[in-house]
């Protein structure tokens, strides 16, 4: 029963191809000599050196980089905080509440979240640019990290929590010593995802910045509009490749990490 | 410390999520006006107790009945809404056979596979978007392959019609829709189809009387995932979608940056985020219920 029919190859062939093949058709025409994007006429690197020698892209990307870096280091902080309460506080008023406010901003259609926080920061007369982008990146990546950090929180044996306050640990020692080691690799995957995501906003980024910043996804969006060019082609292929080289090496490290953990598990159970 | 613990991320989330929408409320009540900030009235704090009555006074609901006067409003709303039903279905269609095809691979493949549908996920939206945009268009590569195949004499329009956006949503949300079917049929268990087959079921049937069943709540859960974020979308229809494109998100964002009428804006996004209350609930709904399955 096991084995694989010829629908299931078939399904998952096409599926995959679907996938794939537009980003490849897209790298494969990064390399095409002519500013003709659909006609073929030559293999070239030329439109690299132009994205590079653009500085209104390189502005823009250190914007984009600066923006995710600050916002998903306050989203992971603030992130694993709404998860331990969200699993260890026990009831409190408000709760309800929090878990809605938690849950809500994933679901929220970004061109509303935008809206709403640039009406919040034009009321309180604040000047749009890095700040206000990476206020608004914050609030909804924290989110995304809660809920990956509290699966890992739920699924964790949580009397050897106990056991370190029985030995004498306070509750911060005891977070930092046993709690923080076994939920890193949840919090590490929750900053990820806060990173890329973002890296990746357009909608929020363009309602919540000013004209003092412009995101790379806000000048890919103003170029793209205009239609396909090559040199969007290859400022895309560079993006695609950083995030597969960076997704795949984090994979590898967590499985790495993963079976280390079981094995250190299963030793300790024999040992029991 | 507790206190803190919950103090800090309470009122960043008030602060940064549920007052903002207050705003939202308030000033799609209000006019629009010629100044900085473009409505009225603003409240004016230093008047006291007058200026706050003064304030509600001039307050209405003009915009809301702006919004089902004018036809553009409505008709955006529920060519939203199907253009919507649609995708899903069809990414429903697409997702499906993926996600059984990944769980009846062999054991060693699955991690592998599943990670090849998370990883599009990962990179930008925006290009992946994009990357049709050069597919679709007359002289894309897509017309040049069937003109060459001679299936077609002239190149179709695709790109900047619902057609387009249809494409688009269809492999932007696809792993919304995979990965929770994938996770019901991981957990089926086969030797229920062997019964059936026994029994005399064919293959077909076992699986649309086991299978499908079985696999109800990675539908559900799937569906709702594509759903709810695409009757909100604004990329899509934007890039890939022709003037005739009428989706409820494009209309708020231009209503805000090319028409400028911040409360008109306002008073969509208000209606629209009521309308996403119903799928929001019955899906948390559905979570709530399928958590309470596993325990």
């Amino acid at each position: 029963m096991r084995r694989m029919t010829w629908f299931n190859v078939t399904s998952l062939t096409l599926g995959f191809a679907f996938l794939y093949l537009p980003m490849l058709i897209l790298i494969i025409f990064s390399f095409n000599e002519s500013k003709l994007v659909t006609v073929w006429a030559g293999f070239s690197t030329k439109w690299y050196g132009e994205v590079l020698r653009n500085t209104a892209f390189l502005d823009a990307a250190w914007v984009t980089v600066k923006v995710a870096f600050i916002s998903s280091c306050l989203a992971t902080i603030l992130g694993t905080m709404a998860a331990i309460v969200m699993v260890r506080a026990g009831r409190f008023k408000g709760r309800t509440l929090f878990s809605g406010m938690i849950y809500a901003p994933m679901v929220m259609p970004e061109v509303i979240t935008g809206l709403s926080l640039l009406l919040l920061f034009i009321s309180l007369g604040m000047d749009r640019g890095v700040f206000t982008i990476v206020l608004a990146h914050t609030t909804f990546a924290m989110c995304y990290v809660s809920v990956v950090v509290s699966s890992r929180l739920v699924s964790f044996d949580q009397s050897l929590e106990e056991a370190a306050l029985d030995l004498g640990c306070s509750p911060v020692q005891a977070f930092r010593l046993v709690t923080l080691p076994i939920i890193a690799p949840a919090v590490i995957s929750g900053w990820l995802l806060a990173f890329t995501l973002s890296l990746d906003d357009l909608v929020i980024a363009s309602f919540t910045s000013g004209p003092s910043a412009t995101t790379l996804p806000m000048k890919i969006w103003s170029s793209v509009r205009l239609g396909v060019s090559p040199e969007i082609n290859a400022l895309s292929t560079i993006m695609i490749l950083v995030v597969a080289i960076g997704v795949i090496t984090a994979s590898l490290i967590n499985k790495r990490n993963v079976v280390r953990q079981r094995r250190e598990e299963a030793a300790a159970e024999k040992l029991a | 410390m507790r206190r803190l613990l919950i103090a800090v991320p309470f009122l960043w989330l008030l602060a940064l999520f549920i007052v903002p929408f207050v705003i939202v409320f308030k000033i799609s009540l209000s006019d629009l006006a010629v100044a900085i900030p473009p409505y009225t009235p603003t409240l004016d704090v230093s008047e006291g107790w007058a200026g706050l009555k003064a304030f509600f006074a001039e307050l209405d609901f003009e915009n809301y009945i702006w919004l089902t006067e004018d036809a553009l409003y409505w008709k955006a709303y529920l060519s939203s809404l199907k253009i919507a039903v649609i995708s899903t279905l069809l990414t429903l269609l697409v997702g499906y056979p993926i996600a059984y095809g990944i769980a009846r691979a062999p054991q060693e493949w699955r991690a592998m596979l599943f990670m090849l549908v998370i990883l599009p996920f990962w990179t930008s939206f925006l290009i992946r978007v994009y990357s049709w945009m050069g597919i679709l268009s007359q002289e894309g590569y897509l017309n040049q392959v069937l003109l060459w195949i001679g299936v077609i004499n002239e190149p179709l329009i695709i790109l900047n019609t619902n057609i387009a956006v249809y494409i688009g949503i269809v492999y932007t949300y696809l792993p919304f829709m995979i990965l929770p079917i994938y996770a019901a049929l991981e957990k089926l268990d086969i030797s229920l189809l062997e019964a059936a087959e026994d029994l005399g079921c064919s293959r077909f049937s076992a699986f649309w009387l086991v299978t499908v069943p079985l696999s109800k709540q990675g539908i559900i859960a799937g569906s709702f995932l594509v759903f709810i974020p695409t009757i909100g979308e604004f990329v899509i229809p934007s890039l890939l979608g022709g003037s005739r494109t009428l989706m409820i998100g494009k209309v708020l964002w231009e209503e805000f940056f090319s028409n400028r009428d911040w409360p008109v804006a306002s008073a969509v996004a208000v209606v629209l985020l009521l309308i996403l209350i119903i799928p929001i609930v019955l899906f948390q709904r559905n979570e709530q219920k399928q958590r309470e399955a596993n325990q």
